[in-house]
C-alpha cells in the first residue's frame, strides 16, 4: 500500500478544491446559518455534488455508481472540509451507500442505491441512545410478531437525521445492553408511522436529530443484513464513516491552520508583524507537525480500506482519534492566536471550533477510539 | 521486471554464501557471538572475527553505500535493486555491515560537492570501512550559533594553518580523520568566511579529550588543533564557500538521528518486544491481557498512536519520494523528542528497576536501558536542538517572517 494518491484520486481532490473554492466559501455556511436554513444544507448544491457524481462513490456502476472507493469520497470530505460545507455527504454518500451496498440483500440494493446515486432520496445512521458513543448500548428494541417486526426506542444525535428519508437503525432482537451480540439492522422509510424525528440544534449548526421509535411496525424484509449480526456490520459501516469524516476533520485543521498562518502574517503589533514572535513560531510549527502526522494516519486508513486490509478497525480508530485531537489543538490555537477578533462571530475561525468539538465527538471521541486502538493492539 | 527478479535471486544466494552465521540476528551463532558493531578504520578491533569478514564482503561488493556509483567503490544499484538488497538483508536479519558517519554524513556530501580526485580517494576508503571519519562542527562558543565558529585556517601558500577548537566530535578518539568546518574568511560576514576541510587526525597538532555524559559513557571528545598544517587539496569545494556544504550534511545528519532514535517504530505500528508495553506487562502486570494500571495505560496508548502515526509519515515521505528533505526539520524534531519520551515511558514502567545503575541485582538490560535514556537527552541537542528545528520549520515551511 502506498502513501499517495492515484491518479483517478487526485483527480477527485482537485475537481472537490474547486467546487469548494468556488461553489462553498465559508461564507456558504454562514449564510445557511444565518438563513436558519431547515436542512442546514443547501438543496442545490447537493444537486450539483450529485451530478458531479459524489453521491454515488462507494456505489457499484450497475447501480448507477462509480465504485471509486473510501478514498475516493475521502480525498473529497477533506476539501470540503476546507470550507466547512455542509452536505449530505457523509450520512448518505458514505454511510447509507456502504450500509446498503456490502449489507443489502440484491433487492434492497436494487431499491435504494440507484436513488442515493441519483440524489432522490438521502438517508441517516442511527445508533447512538447516550451521551457517550457506544454501539453496543444498544437497547432500542426490534420484536417479531407474526410476519413483522415492531421497533421502540430513542435514537440520539443521528447524523443528518432531520432530512434523511431513509433511516438504517440499529436495533436489539435479543441478549442485553452491552452485549455485541443480538443486535440487527433495520431500513426504514422516515415518514412510516411512529417515527417522530426532533431536530436538535448542535454548536456547528449542521443537521441533527433525535429519532422516537413507537411501535414501527417493519415488514420482515426490513433487515439490512442478517439477523443478530448487526453489531459487526455497524462497526464495519461506521468505520468507514469515520474514516471519511477523520478526512474532513483534516480538512477543518488545515484550513483553519492556513487561516491563521495568514494572519500571523499580516497582523502587526508593538509595531512588528506577530509572526516574528517566537513563542507563536513554535506553537505553529507544533502545529505543522501534528498535522502531517494526522495526513499519514487518515492516507493509511482511507487507502487501507481500499485495499481491503484487514486492519481497518485499527486504522480507523487510529485516524479518527489523531484527526480529533489535532483539530481540537489547531481549532483552540487558531482562536488564541487571532485574539479578540477570534472570539467574534464576525469572523470564520470560530466556526472552526464549533465545528471541531461536534466532529469530535461523532461515531466516538478520542477517548472512545483510544480504547478500542489499544485493545485490537493488546496494549 | 524480470531483471529485478534475477537480481533477487543473485543476492540471495550471494548473501548465502556470504553472510556469516553470528552476523544473523536471533541465529545460535549470534547468540553466542562477542559484541559486533563495526565502525571500521584504521585501529578498529573486530572481538568477533566473522564481523570483520562481513565487513570485507560487503565492502568489496560496495553494499554499504549501494546507490554509489561504481567509480567510487559503491554498489552501483538503482533504487529498485536497492530495495531488493535490502528486503533480503532484513530476511535473513543480517547485522549492519559498518555504522559510519563517513556513510551518513560526508560521502552524499562529498558526491555533491567534492572534486573529482577527492570522490575517487574518500568514498571508496568509507564504503570499505578503512578510514573512520569524525564530524568538527560545534565549538564551545558555536552551538546553535553553529555559523558564529572561530577556528581559523590561515592560508599559509601551499597549506592551511588551523588552530581552535572543536566540542562534541563523536569518536574523535577512535576516528582518523575529521571534516571540520574552519574560517578562511575572518572579515566576511560570519556565513561566508566558513570552509570545508578534511583533516587526517594522524597530523601534527591534533589532540582528543574525551567528554564524560551523564550517563556515565563518553562518545564525545572535545578536539584542539595547534599548529596544525593541512594540504591545501585537502578544502572541499571554494574557499569561503563551507556553509552551503555544513548545510547539506546537517540534512544528513538531521536524517540519520531521526531515524537512529526510532528503532522500535514502524508504518504498521507495530512495536517490538523490549518495548514500554511489553515492560509494563511485565512491572505492573495484566489484566485480562491488559497492562494493570489504568492510568499508565492510557498514557501508553496514546504514546504508541502517536508513535504509528509518526511510522506512517515516514513511509509516506518515501513514498512521495524526495519532498522529505523539505521537512527534515520536522523529522528531527518529532523523532527526537519522541525517541526521549519513549525512554521516560520505559524506564518509569520499569520503577526502581528502571533507575538502575550498576552491580549484581540488575540485568544487564535493566543498567543499559538506564544508560541509554540518558543518552536521549542528547538527540534533541545534537544535530541542532529542538528549538532550532522548530524555527527552521517556522521560517522555511510555514514561511513566517523574521
Amino acid at each position: 500500500m502506498k502513501l499517495v494518491l492515484n491518479g483517478e484520486q487526485q483527480m477527485l481532490r482537485d475537481s472537490a478544491k474547486d467546487f469548494a473554492e468556488q461553489r462553498t466559501p465559508v461564507n456558504h455556511f454562514r449564510s445557511l446559518r444565518d438563513n436558519k436554513d431547515p436542512h442546514n444544507w443547501d438543496k442545490e448544491i447537493w444537486k450539483e455534488m450529485v451530478d458531479l457524481g459524489w453521491s454515488g462513490i462507494l456505489i457499484p456502476e450497475e447501480f448507477g455508481g462509480s465504485d471509486f472507493g473510501l478514498a475516493g469520497i475521502s480525498v473529497i470530505m477533506q476539501e470540503v472540509g476546507k470550507t466547512l460545507t455542509p452536505s449530505p455527504l457523509l450520512a448518505t454518500a458514505v454511510l447509507g451507500a456502504s450500509a446498503i451496498a456490502s449489507y443489502g440483500t440484491q433487492e434492497q440494493k436494487s431499491k435504494y442505491l440507484p436513488m442515493i446515486a441519483s440524489g432522490e432520496i438521502t438517508t441517516a445512521v442511527a445508533v447512538d441512545e447516550e451521551s457517550h458513543h457506544r454501539p453496543f448500548n444498544t437497547v432500542s428494541s426490534a420484536k417479531a410478531e407474526g410476519d413483522k417486526w415492531v421497533l421502540n426506542g430513542k435514537k440520539k444525535f443521528v447524523v443528518d437525521g432531520a432530512s434523511a428519508d431513509v433511516l438504517i437503525v440499529l436495533a436489539r432482537t435479543s441478549g442485553t445492553k452491552g452485549d455485541s451480540t443480538g443486535l440487527t439492522l433495520f431500513i426504514i422509510d422516515s415518514n412510516v408511522d411512529g417515527i417522530e424525528v426532533i431536530k436538535t440544534d448542535m454548536a456547528d449548526c449542521r443537521n441533527y436529530a433525535n429519532i422516537v421509535m413507537n411501535d414501527v411496525t417493519l415488514d420482515k424484509d426490513a433487515l439490512l443484513g442478517d439477523q443478530e449480526s448487526g453489531g459487526e456490520a455497524i462497526d464495519k459501516i461506521l468505520d468507514e464513516g469515520r474514516i471519511a469524516l477523520a478526512a474532513e476533520m483534516l480538512g477543518n485543521s488545515e484550513a483553519a491552520f492556513d487561516i491563521t498562518l495568514n494572519y500571523l502574517k499580516e497582523r502587526k503589533q508593538f509595531g512588528v508583524l506577530i509572526g516574528t514572535f517566537q513563542a507563536l513560531q513554535h506553537r505553529a510549527a507544533e502545529m505543522f507537525c501534528e498535522i502531517e502526522l494526522t495526513k499519514s494516519a487518515v492516507m493509511a486508513a482511507m487507502q487501507g480500506a481500499e485495499d481491503n486490509n484487514n486492519d481497518l478497525q485499527r486504522m480507523a480508530s487510529l485516524a479518527k482519534s489523531i484527526a480529533g485531537e489535532t483539530l481540537h489543538l489547531v481549532s483552540n490555537e487558531s482562536v488564541q492566536m487571532h485574539g479578540g477578533i477570534g472570539v467574534t462571530d464576525e469572523y470564520d475561525i470560530g466556526f472552526f471550533m464549533k465545528r471541531a468539538r461536534v466532529a469530535e465527538v461523532i461515531f466516538g471521541g478520542a477517548n472512545y477510539h483510544q480504547e478500542r486502538y489499544a485493545n485490537l493492539s493488546n496494549f | 521486471m524480470e531483471h529485478l527478479e534475477s537480481f533477487r535471486k543473485e543476492v540471495k544466494s550471494w548473501l548465502e554464501e556470504n553472510c556469516p552465521p553470528s552476523m544473523r540476528s536471533g541465529s545460535e551463532a549470534d547468540a553466542n557471538s562477542a559484541s559486533d558493531e563495526v565502525w571500521g578504520g584504521r585501529n578498529a578491533v573486530y572481538k568477533n572475527p566473522e564481523s570483520k569478514i562481513w565487513l570485507d564482503k560487503m565492502g568489496a561488493k560496495g553494499w554499504t553505500m549501494p546507490t554509489v556509483p561504481k567509480e567510487y567503490g559503491g554498489g552501483g544499484l538503482t533504487k529498485e535493486e536497492t530495495k531488493i538488497l535490502n528486503e533480503e538483508l532484513f530476511a535473513i536479519g543480517a547485522k549492519q555491515a559498518l555504522l559510519s558517519f563517513g556513510i551518513w554524513m560526508l560521502a552524499p556530501a562529498l558526491l555533491e560537492y567534492a572534486s573529482e580526485e577527492q570522490k575517487r580517494l574518500h568514498i571508496p576508503r568509507i564504503i570499505k570501512g578503512e578510514i573512520r571519519w569524525c564530524q568538527g562542527y560545534s565549538e564551545p562558543g558555536s552551538g546553535s550559533d553553529l555559523a558564529s565558529l572561530a577556528t581559523k585556517a590561515e592560508d599559509m601558500g601551499d597549506h592551511y594553518l588551523v588552530n581552535g577548537q572543536k566540542v562534541w566530535t563523536s569518536y574523535a578518539d577512535k576516528a582518523d580523520w575529521i571534516f571540520a568546518l574552519v574560517r578562511t574568511g575572518p572579515q566576511e560576514p560570519k556565513h561566508s568566511g566558513i570552509s570545508f576541510l578534511l583533516i587526517d587526525m594522524a597530523s601534527k597538532g591534533v589532540s582528543t579529550k574525551p567528554i564524560t555524559l551523564i550517563s556515565g559513557k563518553s562518545p564525545f571528545c572535545e578536539t584542539f588543533f595547534d599548529n596544525v598544517k593541512v594540504p591545501k587539496e585537502n578544502l572541499v569545494g571554494q574557499e569561503n564557500a563551507g556553509w552551503t556544504i555544513a548545510k547539506a550534511l546537517l540534512q544528513h545528519e538531521r536524517n540519520f538521528i531521526s531515524n537512529f532514535g526510532l528503532a522500535g517504530v514502524s508504518a504498521s505500528g507495530g512495536g517490538r518486544g523490549n518495548d514500554v508495553v511489553s515492560l509494563a506487562k511485565k512491572h505492573f502486570g495484566e489484566e485480562d491481557g491488559k497492562i494493570a494500571n489504568g492510568i499508565f495505560r492510557s498514557e501508553v496508548i496514546n504514546h504508541k498512536m502517536k508513535e504509528h502515526a509518526f511510522g506512517l509519515t515516514l513511509k509516506r515521505a518515501g513514498d512521495e519520494g524526495g519532498k522529505a528533505s523539505a521537512v527534515a526539520s520536522m523529522f528531527k524534531y518529532y523523532g527526537t523528542e519522541h525517541n526521549k519520551k519513549r525512554h521516560e515511558m520505559m524506564i518509569a514502567a520499569m520503577g526502581s528497576h528502571g533507575v538502575a545503575w550498576d552491580g549484581n541485582e540488575f540485568d544487564e538490560d535493566e543498567k543499559n536501558l538506564t544508560k541509554a535514556w540518558l543518552r536521549t537527552k542528547g538527540n534533541s541537542i545534537e544535530g541542532g536542538t529542538s528549538e532550532v528545528q522548530l524555527n527552521v520549520i517556522a521560517k522555511r515551511v510555514l514561511n513566517l517572517p523574521s
